[in-house]
């Protein structure tokens, strides 16, 4: 006998089950990447929308296909904005992934730690800011690190600051490793505790009872079982921060380049739609292999 | 793990959440300040949130903010429940690569690309963007989170009441209604707020995706943050982290009381049954 099902049963609810959802996610998330394709191949013009060639239906596809320009493609590797966008973001995700690991690692693994009793609350003082607006809390930092800012207000009052000087940290780097650890650390903690909670404790019990050093516990037995934890938390911060918009933007200063900086200017000031799409596809190129390990890494989960 | 705390681990837990919290209590704060300077204390005053009320462009936005949020976070939760019971109940249909994929990526997927795709899909179509538009991006997105919040909650769902219901003749349809959906209704609620708060910050896909008459809050406050800080601004945020901080606190209170009262009426039954 079949395993019965609760919205199962007729053939029919199952497939209304599955196809409602389905049918949502091919046509507003999957048809859209292959329009971004096509028109990163389109050429530039002044209309609106601000390109050609559109194809009409299908039919027309064939005789379009000799107009496709592959001149996007070569502007992004002509000018130097572009390629130094995409690496200084690389590396911004990078330095900043690895902070919030360092960062989070002693947050979760005290949580894990702390008495069963206040687990919850913890927990839920690491979701509030997740669910606080991320304008917001970027927004809130503008208030703290501009020159006349509250740390400038507060250095000063302490003495640590003269009178006439000024923090300037403010539309720079590191102004945007600060924004970007801040907004991104519940993304960091969650996994983390997540994995660690489910840590057994007799095993560090036992390993101290034979005399094994906590240092070396700690290495050899909750970092290894906490692997997991780690892998899903890297990713889920390393790829958004990889097209992150709002921080470089209020944070960083001119020369602070991240590509989906680039690409919301492309696309807002110049108007270049086939450029910014083909920024994107680039974008979504480099993030194919680390959201597949994101998604290998989920369905374990 | 062990009950005991180290020093280290009290430090790390008093900066991290100092490190967290301190920036939005600052922010809160200063928006009770008499003052326009945003960093010197004037003394108390709530003129801010009258200026607020009087921005009719403001209480526009937050209207249109409102709606949006409303409409996309119930769409979603229909669809990502639906996600969710696909995911965990059905093992093979064709496509169950492609369709857990397409449930993952939005989760990480930069904002820019899904802001920039859905509108040149929306372009392509000749769809004129506005407040459906902003929606539908607001449905596509937030589905996702709501899926993956329900289906952690059924993974670990105890199936035998589901088949002593069919067992008895129940219809499937009515068995979902009957019995799965009041079981897994706290990460139902969890995912729909969720989904309404996440619909509610953003900022990135719906100014790629908006049109005239749809300037969303976050939109509002972004291009006047640009121009500067404001105690205004902070008004604003202040309300937003409010209602948000208030409906997770209650949400999170309900899911308690319902635990609660499943654990009763369990011991009443066994106690009966005795």
């Amino acid at each position: 006998m079949p395993a019965p099902s609760a919205a199962g049963g007729p053939t029919w609810t199952k497939w209304l089950v599955v196809a409602a959802p389905y049918l949502w996610l091919l046509v507003f998330f999957l048809a859209p990447f292959f329009i971004i394709a096509k028109i990163s191949l389109s050429m530039t013009a002044i209309a609106m929308p601000p390109y050609v060639p559109v194809f009409d239906s299908l039919s027309s596809l064939g005789e379009k296909l000799g107009e496709l320009s592959f001149e996007n493609y070569l502007w992004l590797a002509d000018d130097p904005l572009y390629w130094r966008s995409y690496l200084s973001s690389l590396r911004i995700a990078f330095i900043s992934t690895a902070m919030l690991l360092l960062i989070g690692y002693p947050i979760a693994y005290a949580m894990a730690r702390a008495p069963k009793s206040v687990r919850p609350t913890l927990l839920m003082l690491v979701i509030l800011p997740f669910w606080t607006s991320f304008l917001i809390r970027v927004y809130a930092w503008i208030g703290i690190l501009k020159p006349e800012g509250l740390l400038t207000v507060a250095l000063q009052a302490l003495g640590l600051l003269g009178p006439t000087e000024q923090v300037q940290i403010m539309n720079t780097e590191t102004a945007v490793f600060i924004g970007i650890v801040y907004s991104y650390l519940p993304f960091m903690i969650l996994p983390l505790y997540a994995a660690l909670e489910k840590l057994d404790g007799t095993l560090l019990e036992a390993a101290s009872d034979l005399g094994c050093p906590p240092m070396k516990a700690f290495w050899v037995i909750t970092w290894p079982l906490s692997l997991p934890g780690v892998i899903a938390g890297c990713f889920l911060c390393f790829i958004p921060i990889m097209g992150e918009f709002v921080i470089p933007d209020l944070l960083g200063g001119s020369d602070t380049l991240m590509i989906g900086k680039t690409l919301w200017n492309e696309f807002f000031s110049n108007r270049d739609w086939p450029v910014s799409s083909a920024v994107a596809v680039v974008l979504l190129l480099i993030l194919v292999v680390p959201i597949m390990i994101f998604q290998n890494v989920q369905r374990k989960v | 793990m062990s009950n005991k705390l180290s020093w280290f681990n009290v430090t790390s837990l008093t900066l991290g959440f100092a490190f967290l919290y301190i920036p939005i209590l600052l922010l809160v704060i200063f928006s009770f300040n008499e003052s326009r300077l945003v960093t010197v204390w004037g003394g108390f005053s709530t003129k801010w949130y009258g200026e607020m009320i009087r921005n009719q462009a403001l209480m526009d936005a937050a209207w249109v903010t409102i709606r949006v949020s409303f409409l996309s976070a119930t769409i979603a939760t229909v669809l990502g429940t639906l996600a969710a019971i696909t995911m965990t109940r059905y093992a093979r249909f064709p496509g169950r690569l492609l369709f857990s994929g397409m449930i993952y990526a939005p989760l990480v997927m930069p904002e820019v690309i899904t802001g920039l795709s859905l509108l040149l899909l929306f372009v392509a179509m000749d769809f004129s963007r506005g407040f459906w538009t902003v929606t539908i991006a607001h449905v596509t997105l937030t589905m996702c989170f709501v899926a993956v919040v329900v289906q952690s909650r059924l993974v670990t769902f105890d199936r035998s009441l589901e088949e002593a219901a069919q067992d008895l003749g129940c219809p499937p349809a009515k068995t979902f209604f009957a019995i799965t959906l009041p079981l897994i209704l706290p990460a139902v609620v969890a995912g729909w707020m969720l989904a309404f708060t996440l619909s509610l910050d953003d900022l990135v896909i719906a100014s790629f995706n908006t049109g005239p008459g749809a300037t969303t809050l976050p939109i509002k406050i972004y291009s006047q943050v640009r121009l500067g800080v404001t105690p205004e601004i902070n008004a604003v945020c202040t309300v937003m982290i409010a209602v948000v901080a208030l409906g997770v606190i209650a949400a999170s209170l309900y899911t308690k009381r319902v635990e609660v009262e499943r654990e009763r009426a369990e011991r009443a039954a066994v106690a009966q049954a005795g």
